[in-house]
């Protein structure tokens, strides 16, 4: 391990991918997630890596499906409505099983929205990418030292599982400074996979990388393989961190930037005798329905905190299923929940004024 | 701290001072503490923040706090919105004429320099000190030659020289004693080999009694850039 530096979010995240031995990077820029791309510029030549700046999101995620299907270890990374305009090479990159990284730093929409940090893009992640049956894997860091650490993870499940990674993060995480140790460096991974399409030498028989079945009962087959897959995944790769929640009344579930406007409103209300916890999904999808079931047995309430109109909390409704009510609070458009707001929201839920 | 102690240690001593430096450094917490100091001081000082870089954390975000305490801004057009339009008003060649104080923001890098090269015509004339903030712990500017490297950038783009070195070494909330004595070798290496003065050293405020004696040019800064749940 090295010794500790400060990185921008957005950097680290570059650094990181880096790390674990990415040399792929195709992209185009975008606020407020530009530093990836610039700092992936300056680094990648110097690293016999290759750098690429696309005339668009569209291309660049072709370009991503295009260096996957070879076999090498490949990144993008964009800003809302930069996901969107990928959407359908995103959908080709599934369908083909093909492993790679997405990076979305999260700005206010819809539309051109803003430029200030959000969580509005949930939904999109976890169930609405694009047309056809298929997930991505999506993490949901919230410091700048998770961000370097769920890089490496995305890109090993990704290739374990073949299939696109996400890391969802927004403005707030990619542009604030933290103090980080980077992982020891990992060598470029681009040694060809067995599936791949890099040329066969003529010494095996040719690989296809495809997405286009004529035969129904084919691509049926293949998409229920592909759901035995993603059950596997659900079973063994939920992540949840769970804080002072064992004997909470009132459960706080949040993720990214606003877990940490949610944690400093939980130490707050504690230090009130009011017993509150969090339980952070660090994976959204899968999503860790095992650590909010177990908490489903105590709380008197869930309150899902959001930078959003409330997405996240149709998951946690889903999981409860009724065994508790779950509430919702959350600020959008590039607004941040201050810890007073998450604060006076507790103390609501805790019956009022202390 | 109270305030005649920390502004009993003040280290500006031109009319006019631009605060440069690698992206990260902590330029703007920086330029921040120098403008409401000098306010504390009575004296009338205005802060121009020339980052056009940055989408986030720039010294105009923290224009209501720093005028309730008396420090006149003056920021990019569309600072504190949703437009991600690098665009600077013509106040701000008014406000270098400012008779009082005048700090100026830079943007990071050559990048944030090439804003401030508009300028340097004007600046010339005027015998700035351009303070050079370097921090040993920023990923890309942890040895000297980094640094150094950036700073001859800076120079080249804006057309300015710098006139000294300033230490802001830390590493945000893990900052200790030893963090900032560590990196005074550093400092003082950037400082040498440009052959610059390393004018001061900034510490929290919090760690300014448990330094004290053992950094020479102690400057306490208290922490204005942050989270909004810090």
């Amino acid at each position: 391990m090295g010794e500790k530096v400060l990185m921008k979010g957005n950097e680290a995240i570059a650094e990181a991918a880096i790390a674990a031995g990415c040399r792929h990077f195709f992209g185009y820029p975008i606020t407020p997630q530009t530093e990836v791309a610039a700092y992936m510029s300056k680094r990648m030549p110097k690293i016999d890596g290759v750098y690429l700046q696309a005339e668009s999101e569209v291309a660049s995620i072709n370009m991503v499906l295009g260096a996957g299907a070879a076999g090498v270890r490949v990144m993008t990374s964009t800003s809302s409505p930069g996901v969107s305009l990928m959407a359908e090479g995103i959908s080709y990159i599934a369908g083909s099983d093909v492993p790679c990284l997405i990076v979305n730093v999260q700005r206010g929409g819809p539309g051109l929205g803003g430029i200030q940090p959000s969580q509005a893009d949930y939904h999109q992640a976890t169930k609405s990418t694009a047309h056809g049956d298929f997930h991505m894997l999506v993490f949901a860091p919230s410091t700048v030292q998770e961000t370097v650490d769920m890089i490496s993870t995305a890109f090993d499940l990704g290739d374990m599982y073949r299939m696109p990674a996400m890391v969802l993060s927004d403005g707030m995480l990619g542009q604030m400074m933290e103090p980080v140790v980077l992982p020891e460096p990992k060598d470029p991974d681009n040694d060809s996979k067995e599936w791949a399409a890099c040329g066969h030498r003529n010494e095996r028989k040719h690989n296809v990388v495809n997405s286009l079945y004529i035969n129904p009962q084919e691509l049926e087959d293949l998409v229920i393989a592909r759901y035995e897959r993603y059950a596997e995944i659900k079973e063994k790769h939920q992540m949840a961190e769970e804080y002072l929640a064992d004997d909470a009344d009132i459960i706080i579930v949040a993720y990214g930037s606003s877990s940490r406007v949610a944690r400093s409103a939980i130490d707050k209300a504690r230090k009130e005798g009011i017993k509150v916890g969090l339980v952070r999904p660090i994976t959204l999808w899968p999503f860790p329905e095992k650590a909010i079931l177990k908490h489903a047995e105590h709380a008197k309430v869930m309150l899902s905190v959001e930078m959003s109109m409330g997405q996240m909390v149709d998951d946690i409704r889903l999981v409860v299923n009724g065994k508790v009510p779950v509430e919702f609070y959350g600020r959008t458009g590039g607004m941040i929940p201050t810890p007073k707001e998450v604060y006076d929201q507790i103390v609501r839920l805790n019956g009022g004024e202390q | 701290m109270d305030i005649e102690m920390k502004t009993a240690m003040y280290p500006l001593e031109r009319r006019v001072t631009v605060v440069c430096g690698h992206y990260g450094t902590g330029k703007t917490n920086l330029a921040i503490n120098l403008a409401l100091d000098s306010a504390d001081r009575g004296e009338d000082v205005v802060l121009i923040d020339l980052d056009v870089v940055n989408p986030y954390f720039r010294s105009a975000d923290y224009a209501s706090e720093l005028t309730a305490r008396g420090v006149k801004v003056v920021g990019p057009n569309y600072a504190n919105t949703n437009l991600d339009t690098p665009s600077l008003p013509g106040a701000v060649k008014g406000a270098l004429n400012h008779p009082g104080r005048v700090i100026v923001d830079v943007g990071g890098d050559d990048a944030g320099a090439t804003a401030l090269g508009v300028y340097t015509s004007t600046l010339k004339d005027m015998d700035p000190d351009v303070l050079y903030v370097v921090n040993r712990y920023r990923s890309l500017t942890t040895r000297p030659e980094e640094a150094l490297e950036i700073l001859g950038e800076i120079e080249r783009t804006s057309r300015l020289k710098a006139t000294a070195v300033v230490n802001n070494s830390h590493l945000k909330a893990s900052t200790t004693a030893e963090t900032i004595l560590d990196s005074m070798d550093f400092a003082s290496r950037v400082a040498e080999e440009s052959d610059l003065s390393l004018r001061f050293t900034t510490v929290p405020s919090h760690l300014r009694d448990a330094l004290l004696n053992k950094i020479p040019n102690m400057y306490p800064v208290d922490v204005h850039v942050r989270a909004p749940w810090e």
